[in-house]
């Protein structure tokens, strides 16, 4: 039986390196994927808490998270796609018109 | 054999996360995502969490992925260029992401000693998640689908064309 604790340390590792490629990525769309990738983390220490206390809510409020979360991306490469439309660039450096 | 396939699953994983950070067009750190998100569904399996790491496989490694490389398709791509003066700005977010880890690993410590609990008959199956869903998460579950249905309008408002006559 693998420790509960080796999935505890894999989330905590792959949410750093999600926020890791939020902050060096100057791609709104790879920014995007960042975030998802740091949602899923979370969703791998819910289910180990899960599986550590033998209690089924961690799991179904993964279900929740995916649900929502896929909810979120349509939206979110919505507005991606109508941000590229109106300023023709998807880089977060080149998004400055609120910059005094 | 378990451990092997845990090694295997997070080595595939992280290596996924990697690559998408390492390479420079999107589309492929888009396609190094597919991986990673499938070998969590795996992991989730391995945690007793079957009916989790199937929806997982097929709405982020299949649906949300598919969404993604759609859009990049859309949008013309151009590899990132190296700029001058990025050297100190990634430095510094490799930092924090470093003292990141460092703090989650710090809160998590105090649950690493905890064994798994003994897993009831079925636990994690269809069977039993359905139960949960449809009986104590009801509501929740309803106002899900009210959520996507609001994202789905949301979505098609946002990205319609508008003419401008």
């Amino acid at each position: 039986m693998i420790p509960v604790s080796w999935f505890l340390a894999l989330s905590g590792l792959l949410f750093a390196l999600g926020a890791a490629a939020f902050l060096i990525k100057k791609d709104l769309l790879v920014m995007f994927l960042a975030v998802e990738v740091m949602l899923n983390a979370a969703n791998l220490a819910f289910v180990a808490f899960a599986r550590a206390r033998g209690l089924l809510e961690g799991q179904v409020a993964v279900f929740f998270v995916i649900t929502v979360a896929a909810a979120e991306a349509a939206v979110g490469l919505a507005i991606i796609l109508l941000v590229f439309r109106r300023r023709k660039t998807v880089k977060a450096d080149e998004l400055d018109i609120l910059k005094g | 054999m378990a451990v092997l396939i845990f090694f295997f699953l997070s080595a595939l994983c992280l290596a996924g996360v990697l690559g998408m950070i390492l390479s420079r067009n999107p589309a492929y750190s888009a396609l190094w995502l597919v991986p990673s998100f499938a070998s969590l569904g795996g992991l989730f399996g391995l945690l007793d969490a079957p009916f989790i790491g199937v929806v997982q496989v097929i709405i982020y490694a299949g649906a949300v992925m598919v969404l993604f490389l759609f859009v990049l398709m859309m949008i013309p791509l151009r590899p990132e260029a190296p700029r001058r003066g990025r050297r100190v700005f990634l430095s510094l977010s490799v930092l924090l992401a470093a003292g990141l880890a460092v703090l989650i690993f710090l809160s998590l410590s105090a649950s690493f000693g905890a064994g798994p609990a003994a897993a009831p008959e079925g636990f994690g199956g269809p069977k039993e998640i359905g139960r949960l869903l449809f009986r104590d998460f009801l509501y929740p579950f309803e106002i899900t689908s009210l959520v996507i249905m609001a994202a789905l309008v949301g979505a098609i408002v946002l990205a319609k064309k508008r003419d401008r006559s």
